[in-house]
């Protein structure tokens, strides 16, 4: 698979090419392009607290 | 030689006085430490090393860029990757220290003498945000546009718009690529040489264990 195929593809998740959405509660407004990366961030932040971390090996 | 050092009468200027201490505040074994304490192997304390490493793809990739030219980015192939690298790691960047910065506020990183390093680290999150503000600004394609037009009314109303004009395509691309730059690395040296000298600071938990004051 190579070139518009492809493009299409990748693109096909996520489709950029229009007017962008927006979300409201209230008097805030929030794109989701916005809430998705917030969403990110707070879903990292707990993996981070609450996953196990890999124990090295000891080096005496 | 160390002893040499400590006995010897301490010189006047600027270049001795500084030697002395980084000698003091820096020594090589902070400066360069080859262990951690046991309660830095969390995920929450991976977050500054990957802000750091997202920064210098950020600045690799962008010297790419400034060496190439627009043209170069808006037209061939290879061009377009080392564009989309840029706004990638720019993204990944702010992800990754807003974790970094949340995990840090709920540990008070502050604690332990370490006032200091909690603010450079502030500043460096709002030197970021604003080159990445004029990096957005200077895309060249409808969003710089609306970024801009929107970013204006914001930046009239605090009074700094006739200094800081964010429809003056020029003064933002050079801001972007001549101030910032200059100012994310210093405070970010800062931060990271205060980091070194105070230590990463221990779980609350375990502050009174690590022998840590809050």
């Amino acid at each position: 698979m190579t070139g518009a195929p492809l493009a299409a593809a990748v693109a096909a998740p996520v489709n950029l090419n229009g007017p962008g959405h927006y979300v409201g509660w209230g008097i805030f407004h929030f794109s989701v392009a916005n809430v998705v990366m917030v969403a990110v961030i707070v879903l990292a932040l707990i993996a981070a607290l609450l996953l196990p971390f890999p124990k090295g090996r000891d080096r005496g | 030689m160390t002893e040499q050092l400590v006995r010897t009468r301490p010189t006047g200027g600027w270049t001795g006085s500084l030697r002395r201490g980084m000698e003091r505040n820096l020594p090589p074994a902070k400066l360069l430490p080859d262990e951690q304490p046991s309660y830095v192997a969390s995920w929450i304390y991976v977050f500054g090393v990957l802000t750091l490493t997202a920064l210098l793809v950020v600045v690799g990739s962008g010297i790419v860029l400034s060496v190439r030219g627009p043209d170069w980015w808006h037209t061939s192939a290879v061009g377009h990757y080392f564009n989309s690298v840029h706004l990638w790691s720019v993204e990944l960047l702010m992800v990754f220290m807003s974790v970094h910065l949340i995990g840090k506020f709920f540990m008070a990183a502050w604690r332990g003498r370490r006032a200091l390093t909690w603010i450079t680290g502030a500043v460096s999150f709002i030197a970021c945000a604003t080159t990445a503000l004029t990096g957005y600004l200077i895309q060249q394609n409808f969003d710089a546009q609306w970024i801009s037009t929107q970013a204006k009314d914001g930046l009239n109303a605090i009074g700094v718009g006739a200094y800081f004009n964010v429809m003056d395509f020029g003064q933002m691309m050079l801001w972007h690529v001549a101030l910032f730059p200059i100012v994310v690395a210093l405070v970010v040296l800062l931060h990271i040489l205060l980091v070194r000298r105070r230590g990463v600071v221990p779980p609350i938990a375990r502050a009174g264990a690590a022998g840590d004051r809050s």
